[in-house]
This record gives C-alpha cells, sequence and structure tokens, in this order.
C-alpha cells in the first residue's frame, strides 16, 4: 500500500517535473496559428480588410473576430486557402473591402513631385525613397500596390501601374484543345 | 554500324526521323542579310550589358554586350556595321512578347576587328575562364548555358569524364550531324582541348546509329587520338545529357544533382568546335548550323549569322511552299511555333521547321484519360504523368511538385503516345511556370513582411527615443539650481568680456 503510494507520488513530481520543464524549454511564441494565416494573406498591408496590415488581420481572424474573405488582393483563391486552414465553409470574397485588382506598383511623376514626404511616412513596406523637399521615386520592385500613398499626396502626382507581361513573367497558358464529341445513340 | 554496349534508358519513343530532308545538301553560307537583329538575352541566366550605342561603327567579331555576372554571356557583331537602334523587337520565343534587340545595318565589307587566338596552353585556368566570358560561346545543342560556367573546374569533385554530344536524336534536325561530316575535324580538336581544359580522363562520343556518315567522318578524325566513339540506338530522347550518360556509362544522374557531381561533363559537338574556333583562330560565338526543313523548296543547313531574320533564311531555302506560313522552332517534338517570321536567328535556334497539314496534321480531338499508363512506359525520367497530368489539371500544383514535376524533361514522349491525344506536356508547362510565379510571389510577400514588421519595429524605437529624450529635457528643467549656476558662469564672462573690450577703448 505505501509502496504504491510512494511510487504514484514519486511518479507525479517525475512527469510534473519534465512537464514543467518542456513548458518553458519549448514554448512558442505568439499564437502559431496567426504565422499560419499570416503565411497566407498577401502582405500587401493595404488596410483594406478593416486592420491596419495583414498580422493584425491574421490575429483577428485567429480570434474568430475577422471573417475569412475581407482580403480584395488575396481574392476567391486567398480566401479558398483560408477556409481550407481554418476548416470553415468557404465564402467568396466580400465586395464591400474592395475587389481583386490587377497587381499593380506605384508611379510618382517626378516632374509633379514637390517633396512632402507624406507618401513616405504613407508606406507600409518603406519603398518610396526621398527626403523633405527633394524628388521622391518608389522602389518598384519593393512595392506591394497597397495604394495607401495615394490619399496623402497633396498634388495626386502618384498613379498605379497595371504590371505588365515581359518576357520574364509570361507563363504557359492553360492548355485549351477541342475534345471528342461523344457519338450519338 | 555496329552499335556499342549500350545502357538502355526507360522509355523512349521512336518517331519517323524526317532527317534525309535536309541532309542532301552540303552546309551553304548565307550572304549578309541587309540587317541584324541582336537580342541582348540569347542565354540562359542575366541579360547580356550593353557595350553599344545607337550610330557606333562596329567590326566583324567586336563585343557588343558583355556578360553580366557569372551566369551570362557576351554578344559581338557577326559582321562590320553600324548600330542603328537599340530597341524591343519580337524574338524567337513561345511567348511572343518583344525583348531588347540590338539591330546592326552591316557594311558588306565583313571586316574583322584584329582576331586574337588564345594561347590556352600557357595562360592559366582564372586567365582562360576570364577569356572564356568574353567568348560568347553557349550550350549550342539548345540549352544555350553559358559555356565558360561548364569549364570552371571545382576542387571538390573533379572532371574525370568528358561527353560529347552526338546524339541529335529529335526528328528534322539535322545541324550537328551536317557539322560532323563536314567540320570533323574541329569537333575532335575541340573535344580534345576541351578535355584537356577540365582534365577529364575520358573522352567518350555518344552518336546515333542513324548518322553513318557523320560516323565515319569522327571516327577518321580521332583515329591517333584517345577519344572514343561510340554508336547509341536510335532512340528519342537519347540526346538529353543524363539520357546519354546512362546510355553510355549506366549511371544514373539522382534528381537532385547534375552529372558534374558524377565527374562528368557534357558538352554539344557544336559547342566544342565553337571552343575550337574561338581558342585556336580567335573567332568568338558569331553563327551556327541552322537546318531549315519541312515544307519548304530545298530544305538543308546553312551557316548563319546570329540576328540574320528568319524570312532570309527561309529564301535561301528557296521559299516556303505553303500559305500558312507556320515555323517551328527546335524539333516537332520540343519544339514551339514560333510568333512572327521576322524574329531573328539566336543562338538557341538549330532547327526551323515550315508545318504544312502533310507533315503536321492538326491534332486529333482530345480523349478523356483512360489511365492505360502508356506514359509511364515511354517516360525516360520514370515519372508517373498520368499522376501529373491528373494534378496540373486541376491546378493542384503542391501534389504535382511533390510527384517531381520539375524532373520532367518535356521531351513529349508521354503526349506521343497517347492515346487519348492528351497534350500532356502543355499540362506540365503550365503547372511548372504556375508554380515557379507562385514561389516568386510567396517569396516577395515574405520580402514585404520583413520590411513592414522592420518598418513598425523602427517607428516603434523612434517613438521611444523621443520619449527618452523629453524625459531627458523635463529633468533638466527640474534641475534649476545647475542651471543658475550655469547662467552666473555666462554673466560672469560677458562681464570680463566688457570690461576688456572698455579698457581696449581706453587704450
Amino acid at each position: 500500500m505505501i509502496t504504491a503510494l510512494l511510487v504514484m507520488i514519486f511518479l507525479a513530481i517525475l512527469l510534473g517535473l519534465v512537464l514543467g520543464y518542456s513548458a518553458v524549454k519549448f514554448k512558442v511564441d505568439g499564437d502559431p496559428m496567426v504565422a499560419r494565416i499570416d503565411a497566407i494573406l498577401p502582405q500587401t498591408q493595404c488596410g483594406q480588410c478593416g486592420y491596419p496590415g495583414c498580422k493584425p488581420y491574421a490575429t483577428a481572424i485567429a480570434k474568430g473576430e475577422a471573417d475569412i474573405n475581407q482580403c480584395p488582393p488575396g481574392g476567391d483563391a486567398g480566401a479558398k486557402a483560408l477556409a481550407e486552414l481554418m476548416g470553415v465553409e468557404f465564402k467568396p470574397l466580400n465586395q464591400e473591402h474592395g475587389i481583386q485588382k490587377p497587381k499593380s506598383v506605384a508611379l510618382i511623376d517626378e516632374a509633379t513631385c514637390i517633396g512632402c514626404t507624406l507618401c513616405i511616412q504613407a508606406c507600409p513596406v518603406d519603398a518610396i525613397l526621398g527626403a523633405a523637399k527633394q524628388m521622391h521615386t518608389v522602389i518598384a520592385s519593393e512595392c506591394t500596390g497597397c495604394e495607401l500613398c495615394l490619399p496623402p499626396c497633396p498634388v495626386d502626382c502618384i498613379t498605379l501601374e497595371p504590371i505588365h507581361e515581359n518576357f520574364i513573367s509570361w507563363k504557359w497558358k492553360y492548355p485549351i484543345y477541342n475534345i471528342q464529341k461523344a457519338q450519338e445513340a | 554500324m555496329q552499335l556499342n554496349n549500350f545502357f538502355k534508358f526507360n522509355g523512349g519513343v521512336q518517331p519517323e526521323e524526317n532527317k534525309t530532308l535536309s541532309t542532301g545538301l552540303p552546309i551553304a553560307r548565307l550572304p549578309i542579310p541587309k540587317k541584324l537583329i541582336l537580342p541582348l538575352r540569347q542565354h540562359v541566366g542575366q541579360v547580356a550589358k550593353l557595350k553599344v550605342k545607337p550610330g557606333d561603327q562596329v567590326l566583324k567579331g567586336q563585343m557588343i554586350a558583355e556578360a553580366d555576372g557569372s551566369v551570362s554571356a557576351a554578344i559581338h557583331a557577326p559582321t562590320s556595321g553600324k548600330v542603328i537602334k537599340i530597341s524591343q523587337e519580337i524574338i524567337p520565343h513561345p511567348s511572343g512578347l518583344p525583348d531588347f534587340c540590338i539591330t546592326i545595318e552591316p557594311d558588306f565589307k565583313d571586316t574583322w576587328i584584329e582576331k586574337k587566338p588564345i594561347l590556352w596552353k600557357k595562360i592559366d585556368r582564372t586567365q582562360l575562364i576570364e577569356a572564356f566570358i568574353k567568348s560568347g560561346i553557349v550550350g549550342l545543342g539548345g540549352a544555350v548555358f553559358p559555356a565558360h560556367m561548364k569549364l570552371r573546374i571545382r576542387q571538390t569533385q573533379p572532371i574525370s569524364t568528358l561527353v560529347i554530344n552526338a546524339a541529335e536524336c529529335e526528328p528534322f534536325i539535322t545541324c550537328d550531324d551536317i557539322l560532323m561530316r563536314e567540320r570533323a575535324d574541329e569537333i575532335i580538336q575541340g573535344a580534345l582541348i576541351t578535355q584537356t581544359i577540365l582534365g577529364a580522363k575520358k573522352c567518350v562520343v555518344g552518336i546515333e546509329n542513324n548518322k553513318i556518315e557523320a560516323y565515319e567522318a569522327l571516327k577518321k578524325a580521332a583515329q591517333e587520338t584517345s577519344i572514343e566513339i561510340r554508336v547509341v540506338p536510335t532512340l528519342y530522347p537519347s540526346g538529353d545529357a543524363k539520357r546519354l550518360i546512362y546510355l553510355l556509362m549506366g549511371i544514373e544522374t539522382p534528381n537532385d544533382k547534375r552529372s558534374t557531381d558524377l565527374g562528368i561533363q557534357v558538352f554539344n559537338v557544336a559547342t566544342v568546335a565553337a571552343i575550337y574556333r574561338y581558342l585556336e583562330l580567335g573567332e568568338p560565338s558569331i553563327s551556327r548550323i541552322v537546318t531549315i526543313t519541312g515544307a519548304v523548296k530545298t530544305p538543308q543547313n546553312f551557316e548563319v549569322l546570329f540576328g540574320t531574320p528568319l524570312s532570309d533564311l527561309i529564301d535561301a531555302a528557296g521559299g516556303s511552299l505553303t500559305k500558312q506560313k507556320k515555323f517551328i522552332m527546335g524539333g516537332p517534338m520540343m519544339g514551339f511555333d514560333l510568333p512572327s517570321i521576322d524574329v531573328p536567328v539566336t543562338k538557341a535556334m538549330n532547327c526551323v521547321i515550315e508545318s504544312s497539314p502533310e507533315l503536321f496534321p492538326a491534332p486529333k480531338p482530345v480523349m478523356p484519360c483512360i489511365r492505360c499508363a502508356r506514359c509511364a512506359d515511354a517516360c525516360p525520367v520514370n515519372l508517373q504523368p498520368q499522376e501529373l497530368y491528373w494534378f496540373s489539371k486541376s491546378s493542384q500544383l503542391e501534389k504535382a511538385r511533390e510527384y517531381n514535376l520539375f524532373d520532367c524533361i518535356e521531351c513529349g514522349c508521354c503526349s506521343y503516345v497517347c492515346p487519348s491525344n492528351i497534350p500532356l506536356v502543355q499540362f506540365y508547362r503550365y503547372a511548372k511556370s504556375e508554380i515557379i510565379a507562385q514561389d516568386k510571389s510567396k517569396e516577395a510577400a515574405n520580402t514585404a513582411r520583413e520590411r513592414n514588421e522592420f518598418r513598425l519595429a523602427r517607428i516603434e524605437r523612434e517613438k521611444k527615443e523621443r520619449a527618452e529624450r523629453h524625459a531627458q529635457k523635463a529633468l533638466g528643467a527640474q534641475d534649476k539650481e545647475g542651471q543658475d549656476e550655469k547662467k552666473s558662469t555666462i554673466a560672469a564672462a560677458m562681464e570680463r568680456v566688457k570690461q576688456n573690450q572698455q579698457e581696449n577703448i581706453k587704450n
């Protein structure tokens, strides 16, 4: 009787120590679900979903506060991927947040730019280069096309140019062909 | 023609050869055309960097664009003349999209720049590689991979065997065949040079048994050398480098490795001939042999300057026989339809076939896949094409990748044998480019995330720093006594200055 009790107590202490140690040693920082959702989001940081960036939106989805179909740049495909991850029913993109547009980059009309730095402060990925009273320019390779630089510009010198397909970004198209008509009975 | 011992790879097909169409005539030289259009990207890797501007006079063999970075190749003026423009022109590519090209107007004097043969036996390796970067030589079998990259030696794995690819397995194409018949000496010399540069113990030429004249010519040229010429059966795609290695040596190159990891390097016959011409004669890569065949009046092989418009080549072959004027670049198995007849001849253009309804009947209607697995039997890289088709068709791209879609060499054996006429390779090409595009956008998203996180962290840090500064200032204001002390010191100093000034005035 005593032996059994002692063994059980010993085991309880041992397992408690192992679990306690693992809890400290293998602690996961942050919510792993947020990171997984964030990996699906397109990282345009445009805020069209109603949250100030992709990560806040991911956090809101993980908490169940936001729906999966609020991301226009991700489109239906993004919503589908999120539905799969979250194990919920797929919903098409909620048009209230905007429609999916072709991928674009911002272009500053350098002749009109007055160098006010407002767009630099608005850019979520630091893709605009310039200084006060100096001409600004967009680093096209880093621009996500979020459009956040458009409203602050006092002289409306920024436009969004859709990216044209070029020799490098060209893709083979999905094959289209004739199919055999079934023989009539 | 006696077959040597060989190791048969899985699958492969034997399509109708149609090679004799274009081997009846010797290599003809095309006259210098009225203009030459030279795309800056004729090779795998970085686009070449411009070295000329419109209006410049150039000499034959002068470098007009240099290699940018290590995976890139130089471009040389194919004849003397004037650079008239640098513009976007349609290039021979399945996209039909334009790319940057240099247009040269020849002066018809064909004046060579001073030719400088390279004393490759005397200079050290780094100098030799430097020289090769300026050669503009790329793999002329069709892969257009810069040759200087392939001549580098790695300390970890020395090259033991040099394989010269003379298989030319695709139907219709005869440019290598005719080159071997007429210029076997150049090929053998080039092979010996390449073997020496690589430090390879052995050099093996692999040739299909349908090229008897070429075999005889090579044999004669290689008589007093250690080069071994081995005959392999005519079985498409024996010309694929890894398939040829297997045929000759029975060595399977693992899918995550290159043949160089196994100590084997492969060069095409035309490439080693170009290496010979560059080192011994000082001629950079400015022309190649092109087969023009199919529905043209006199199908034959031409030595063509790079940049020659395709229409000139068609005229030289007696003109086209069809109204549709559809041209295929490459062979019927792996080639693609050319977007226009104004495209220039590039380093990759080994063959142009004029299509006609007799040669290439319209594709038969497609029927459903019945999972007969004939494609799997035909696949030379041991894939499961029916599975890949299924995943590609339904855009299950990750699944397709798992089934080693990227090992597919797009040889077209599966489409060739498919009883339901499904254009399988088109599906694989679609899936591959879709996966590549997705990977790229994933990478871009990751960069954007990092940049955004960095920005947020910076804003946070700046806020903190500002708060600290404010706190310090506030602390300074509280410290009144200290300030009074300072003020009295300043006042005392001012007093002294005033006194001094007054004294100065008095004096």
